[in-house]
């Protein structure tokens, strides 16, 4: 090893304290970047560097166990007691016992909790610190404003059920949902009928089931219905919840047992059924609790039992002018069937026209009662008040309106018109005033008619596509609404719309009775009038000789001349009454004043009259439209004119 | 003398059905209840008292418990927990 440096130092200096100084800095070697060596480098531009700023996470997956819980009881036995003590001698435990309570702390503690207890105890006689108070005072309403959350989807799966029975075939339809039915016990159990009601659009791959839903389980139904036919509305007999009756698409009637399977058990022979799709299906009250009867759009009422679907017990033609004649008929769209009035139904047609009958009139003519024609369009939905039965709901074109047995000429109620058609619609089962409209751009309204009659109270959007049928469940709080592609969504309406509210049954009362009776003063009024009319013009055809009919061109081509003829003799009036204005300015002679005057008086009198025209013609073409006693009486009182 | 006053006067009170009371160890030393009913109510109430109080001392260990109620349907149990003894009064009451 080769020595570099050699560092001596005395022994006696060992130990010295060492003096620092301090110098200023001093650069001792400087090295200058070399270029030459950067050739070795490869420069990089741009340089990508990573920054992470975020926690550092890891994923876990928990299962859990599901516990067990079994409910056990236990035995007790006495024990506790100090080993020398046997429990079941008395005697040793008498004497235990005593010997405890001779104990000095035994007796302290005992005190002590004596009135801590009695304070309890007497606190409980005093007062019921958890009794019920207000109990009477029905619940506050609380104000929340209206709502309604989705419950539950049920999505029709055209795309994956109905894929895997028709073998994958892209091109499968969406089927409307057309009607829906509750269980009539359990209300967790939706039937739905799917149909496709677009005019002879039947595909040769769509699906002709309807589907037994269970809400428990929205991904499969619970039974499939495979009838021969597309059902257009499905039906639970609400005496006994197996049995469910459908009308199919093609007229005829079918009825199920859930019990045994998803084929109809029987159905009616095609000779004797409806020509049209069936569009409306009730069960009867009946002691056997298997009729219903059957409407359809070829314009026949049908009852069926059951047990014989071969042919029906009886039928009825909906002709209005009661002559039974088939050609016409109106279609039938709806049908609505109370339980508490056994004998009287009604039907609401395409025709816009609602038609009460009566089952039990002896002849056929009789049985049509009444008809109440309001609607521009057919009658999608007719519902009785479950409160009023006297009151019932109609929905078709654009509105929903509101009728009461007793006034004919018009609903007594009714909605504003709205942009898209209203197609089906039903009272609430809890409130008196609330209804539900669903419409075809797929809003669903509730109405309360108490609270306010030009809006809905909660106006919501369901889909995209229109709604086709609503269904109210039994306890009046979730409803069902299917559409036009085949999905039922249930909507679960907040309490204020389905709680009864204090007054509302005497306010919805007096509501409907206050329309009423306006709607019959209405018609005793029109009635009046028209009588009136009727007298009058009988009266006048004796004098004045008999007018050829004039047809309604007649009419107004004369109306309108006359028209002109006054709006002439106006004109004229106005003219000369300035130019009489100009010449009494000018001062003139006693005979112009005169001649003023005079030509005044007869200016009035002319005024008058043609004012008397004025208004007569006015009133002409007010009811041009055909009321025929008014112009005799026009002509009348132009002759006493002209007179 | 004086326990048996106390607890006489506790029994005479309106709605009261019974009154045991209980030593450290879960003997019911006093009761006005038969034999099986007061070992069942011994037994039991004593554990839940025991898990009462050690809750209240686990929250805040200068707390201790100083009165129990188990509000029933039919009753009401009333435990008093003491050091050595346990007091257990068991009323009924009417809505």
């Amino acid at each position: 090893m080769e020595i570099i440096y050699v560092y001596t130092r005395k022994r006696s200096e060992f130990g010295r304290p060492c003096s620092f100084s301090d110098r200023p800095a001093k650069v001792s070697v400087d090295i200058p970047p070399d270029p030459s060596m950067a050739s070795n480098f490869i420069l990089r531009n741009p340089v990508d560097s990573y920054v992470q700023h975020g926690s550092d996470m890891s994923e876990h997956e928990v299962n859990t166990v599901r516990v067990e819980v079994e409910s056990r009881g236990v035995n007790h036995v006495e024990g506790g007691w100090p080993k020398d003590i046997n429990p079941q001698e008395v005697e040793q435990t008498i004497r235990f016992r005593k010997k405890v309570e001779k104990d000095e702390n035994y007796v302290n503690t005992i005190t002590h909790l004596g009135t801590l207890m009695e304070h309890c105890v007497k606190q409980n006689n005093a007062i019921n610190i958890y009794e019920e108070y207000f109990g009477e005072e029905m619940a506050e309403v609380e104000d929340e404003p209206p709502s309604a959350k989705t419950i539950n989807v049920i999505s029709k799966l055209t795309s994956f059920f109905d894929v895997l029975l028709s073998k994958r075939d892209p091109n499968v339809t969406k089927r409307t949902a057309t009607h829906l039915s509750w269980h009539p016990d359990t209300s967790k159990k939706l039937a739905v009928a799917y149909s496709s009601l677009e005019f002879q659009q039947n595909m040769k791959d769509m699906n002709f089931d309807s589907y037994i839903w269970d809400l428990e389980n929205p991904n499969k139904p619970e039974l499939v219905l495979k009838p021969s036919s597309p059902l257009v509305i499905l039906e639970y007999n609400p005496k006994d919840s197996h049995v469910l009756v459908g009308g199919c698409y093609n007229g005829q009637m079918a009825y199920w047992d859930t019990r045994k399977g998803g084929l109809p058990v029987e159905v009616s022979t095609v000779e004797v059924s409806h020509r049209d799709p069936v569009y409306g299906a009730i069960w009867l009250q009946s002691k056997t609790g298997t009729e219903c009867f059957s409407a359809s759009t070829d314009g026949q009422v049908l009852w069926w039992d059951i047990r014989k679907l071969s042919e029906p017990t009886e039928t009825l033609v909906l002709d209005i002018t009661r002559k039974g004649l088939l050609e016409n008929a109106l279609g039938a769209v709806t049908l609505e069937f109370e339980p508490t009035m056994p004998t009287k139904f009604m039907v609401g047609t395409e025709q816009g026209i609602v038609i009460a009958c009566n089952r039990k009139a002896k002849t056929p003519p009789e049985k049509i009662t009444s008809t109440y024609s309001g609607h521009h369009g057919p009658v999608y939905a007719l519902a009785r008040n479950p409160f009023y039965p006297k009151i019932f709901l109609t929905v078709g074109d654009w509105t929903a309106r509101i009728w009461s047995e007793e006034t004919k000429e018009s609903p007594i109620m009714w909605t504003k018109y709205h942009l898209s058609y209203l197609t089906d619609g039903c009272w609430s089962t809890m409130r008196p005033a609330v209804f539900f409209t669903t419409r075809s751009d797929g809003t669903l309204d509730v109405w309360d008619f108490l609270f306010k009659q030009n809006d809905p109270s909660l106006s919501l959007k369901v889909c995209d596509e229109p709604l086709s049928s609503l269904r109210l469940q039994d306890n009046g709080c979730v409803v069902g609404c299917g559409s036009k592609l085949g999905t039922v969504t249930l909507l679960e309406i907040s309490s204020g719309l389905c709680t009864l509210q204090r007054n509302e049954k005497t306010l919805a009362t007096a509501m409907f009775e206050r329309e009423t009776k306006r709607e019959k003063i209405l018609e005793a009024r029109h009635r009046e009038l028209r009588l009136k009319e009727r007298a009058r013009s009988e009266g006048q055809e004796l004098e004045v000789e008999e007018k050829p009919v004039e047809s309604p061109h007649e009419v107004l081509d004369r109306v309108r001349r006359e028209f002109f003829e006054v709006i002439e003799a106006e004109l004229q009036r106005r003219a000369q009454a300035e130019t009489q204005c100009l010449r009494g300015k000018v001062p003139g002679t006693g005979q112009t004043d005169s001649h003023s005057r005079d030509s005044l008086p007869w200016g009035w009198g002319h005024g008058s009259a043609s004012a008397f025209q004025i208004k007569d013609c006015e009133g002409e073409e007010a009811a041009v439209q055909g009321e025929e006693s008014q112009l005799p009486k026009d002509k009348e009182e132009e002759e006493e004119d002209a007179a | 003398a004086e326990v048996e006053e106390t607890l006489k006067r506790i029994q005479a009170h309106k709605g009261v059905m019974a009154t045991i009371v209980i030593n450290a160890e879960g003997i019911p030393i006093r009761t006005t209840l038969d034999n099986s009913t007061t070992v069942q109510y011994a037994g039991l109430l004593h554990q839940l008292t025991m898990k009462a109080r050690s809750t209240v001392r686990d929250i805040d260990p200068q707390n201790d418990l100083t009165f129990l109620r188990i509000r029933s349907k039919k009753h009401e149990i009333m435990v008093a927990p003491g050091n050595i003894s346990v007091k257990i009064t068991i009323e009924l009451y009417v809505l």
